[in-house]
């Protein structure tokens, strides 16, 4: 049986669909366009899965709409459910979902192939068709148990600390190797062991591959996984022959890398140092040294409302930190204070802020913080020099002066926030002993015009906010 | 279609996915995930077809579980962005 090509129509559909997919990821150019885009992806799914129901004979239809409302229901459910703050994990259990989908797509690809139309004239599977079907299961496969492995770190089921074992990059590069042999060798040879053999081994490497990258590193991770699940479903679109598929996979991959890009960059990190792992491990290490003894100022939230009610303009540098202390409805809430005051407040986010791309300003976004009030680094960056006041809440590394001086710190070259040259700087931080993710210390607690309010990131915000009412 | 006509789309659906990507803002790069997340589910296609078609049971039954898998991924993933969305205001005067 050969490939019959669909009625025009059909592939029309596709293709629209294919179409609205690419102007769902164009709405998000902005926030006021971005609700439309959503929908727009709504609707090319709707249209493909639509298409897909009408043009195949459909045995099961009461079958297939039953796993369509247990999943949907579940997947709803969760979605209004979760917390903003457990965002990357939910992301993460989300591809390992699409990564099992393609692994089970492909296989029974493979035990069906009538079905998907990819049997040759001589009764075998078309060898290209194979090739296809080998990458979808292994790209699958690799999504699945890295983002399962990924989602238990992510969520604090398994200590963030990299695994290392012993001569893991040989075993890595001999099992990729092994599963890119195996899938060249199943075009001559279409036994189902290659094929299993495969997909056992591609489950392996996602495993092996991911349990050796720190928990700092997981943003790139995520972003990365998100590229598999991508090229995992322009696999299948290859073997299917459908547009929208694969446009939808090109979409993905491409956006996935994107930011898994953007994220070794804001940390400084080369890709490839990110994939072989063990950042964190070290580091671990040198922040147990005994530092020497600098003097430092503390100050009060009776301080930090004076200065910054004086001040003309504050800008706010918010950490991961500050997620975790539940801070952001109180900051957000002493920021209208200083605005009904008359004092200009702006936000000021690094790239790495958050557990994922974008996380923080979602974060801000949920406590009601206007999006024009918040700003990116390169964006804001040279304002710091005229700035009144810098208030940094649960950030660290990200205004770590060292990164731009000290070629021996393990963040050295890191794109930082320039908080030193502004005029006061308030740091609030739980205690004096803790330091950032890279385990190094901060010249910032120790200038002159540093004040240190040591303590709960909500607490402080709340008695600023006491404070400033006065 | 030929293989030739499929690898011209994915070659060209790559480069719109580069420049449209870039022109994401920042801001919402965090949603950007969760709709790819949802849209990546378009592999339900692959899946509605093993699970309609007769002949091997255990591939139907593989595609009613990949079926139902996408399924979590494309109500989960549109609607926790929309959530997210929905979140974005302006500042108000």
């Amino acid at each position: 049986m050969e490939h019959t090509a669909p009625p025009a129509w059909v592939m029309l559909a596709y293709l629209i669909s294919g179409v609205f997919f690419i102007l769902a990821l164009r709405g998000l150019s902005s926030p006021a366009t971005s609700q439309r885009g959503n929908r727009f992806g709504m609707a090319g799914m709707l249209i493909a899965v639509v298409t897909t129901l009408v043009t195949h004979e459909v045995a099961s239809l009461p079958e297939i709409l039953g796993a369509i409302a247990i999943g949907g229901g579940i997947g709803w459910v969760t979605a209004r459910r979760i917390a903003m703050t457990d965002m990357p994990q939910l992301v993460a259990a989300f591809h390992s979902l699409v990564g099992l989908a393609a692994v089970l797509v492909a296989a029974a690809a493979f035990l069906n192939p009538a079905a998907f139309g990819i049997v040759g004239a001589d009764g075998l599977i078309n060898p290209v068709s194979r090739i296809e079907m080998g990458l979808g299961i292994a790209i699958g496969a690799i999504t699945f148990s890295g983002s399962v492995i990924a989602f238990l770190k992510l969520a604090g089921k398994m200590s963030g600390a990299p695994i290392l074992l012993p001569l893991r990059h040989v075993i890595n590069l001999g099992t990729l190797a092994a599963i890119l042999g195996l899938i060249g060798y199943f075009t001559v040879d279409q036994s189902p062991w290659i094929f299993w053999t495969v997909t056992a081994l591609a489950f392996l490497i996602g495993f092996l591959l991911i349990i050796p990258i720190g928990g700092a590193d997981m943003p790139v991770v995520v972003s990365m996984l998100n590229s598999y699940s991508g090229w995992a479903a322009a696999a299948m679109g290859f073997t299917l022959h459908n547009t929208a598929m694969i446009i939808t996979g090109a979409l993905v991959g491409s956006s996935g890398a994107i930011l898994s890009y953007i994220m070794c960059k804001a940390m400084n990190r080369s890709f490839i140092s990110v994939i072989a792992g063990g950042f964190g491990a070290e580091a671990a290490v040198s922040g147990g040294e005994a530092k020497e003894q600098r003097p430092w100022k503390r100050g009060s939230a009776e301080d930090a409302a004076y200065m910054m009610q004086q001040a003309e303009s504050v800008i706010i540098v918010p950490g991961y930190g500050m997620a975790v202390a539940q801070a952001q409805h109180a900051l957000r809430e002493m920021a209208d204070v200083l605005k009904k005051q008359g004092v200009s407040v702006k936000y000021a986010i690094h790239p790495v802020a958050g557990r994922m791309p974008g996380h923080m300003n979602v974060l801000l976004a949920e406590a009601s913080v206007p999006y024009d009030e918040v700003f990116e680094l390169e964006d804001i960056n040279s304002e710091f020099a005229q700035a009144d006041v810098a208030f940094i809440i649960g950030a660290n590394d990200v205004v770590n002066p060292a990164a731009k001086t000290d070629k021996t710190s393990p963040i050295y070259g890191m794109p930082v926030f320039d908080v030193d040259k502004a005029k006061t700087v308030f740091f609030v931080k739980r205690s004096m002993g803790g330091v950032g993710y890279a385990g190094v210390d901060n010249d910032v607690f120790y200038m002159d015009q540093t004040m240190m309010l040591l303590a709960d990131a909500k607490k402080m915000c709340e008695d600023i906010v006491k404070a400033l009412q006065h | 279609m030929d293989f030739i006509t499929i690898l011209s789309i994915f070659v060209m659906a790559c480069f719109v996915g580069y420049y449209v990507v870039w022109s994401v803002t920042p801001a919402l790069h965090t949603p950007l995930m969760a709709v790819t997340n949802a849209i990546s589910s378009v592999i339900i296609v692959g899946a509605l077809i093993a699970g309609a078609a007769g002949g091997s049971p255990t591939a139907k039954w593989l595609g009613l579980i990949a079926v139902a898998l996408a399924s979590v991924n494309i109500f989960g993933g549109f609607a926790v962005t929309a959530r997210m969305l929905a979140m974005y205001k302006k500042k108000e005067r």
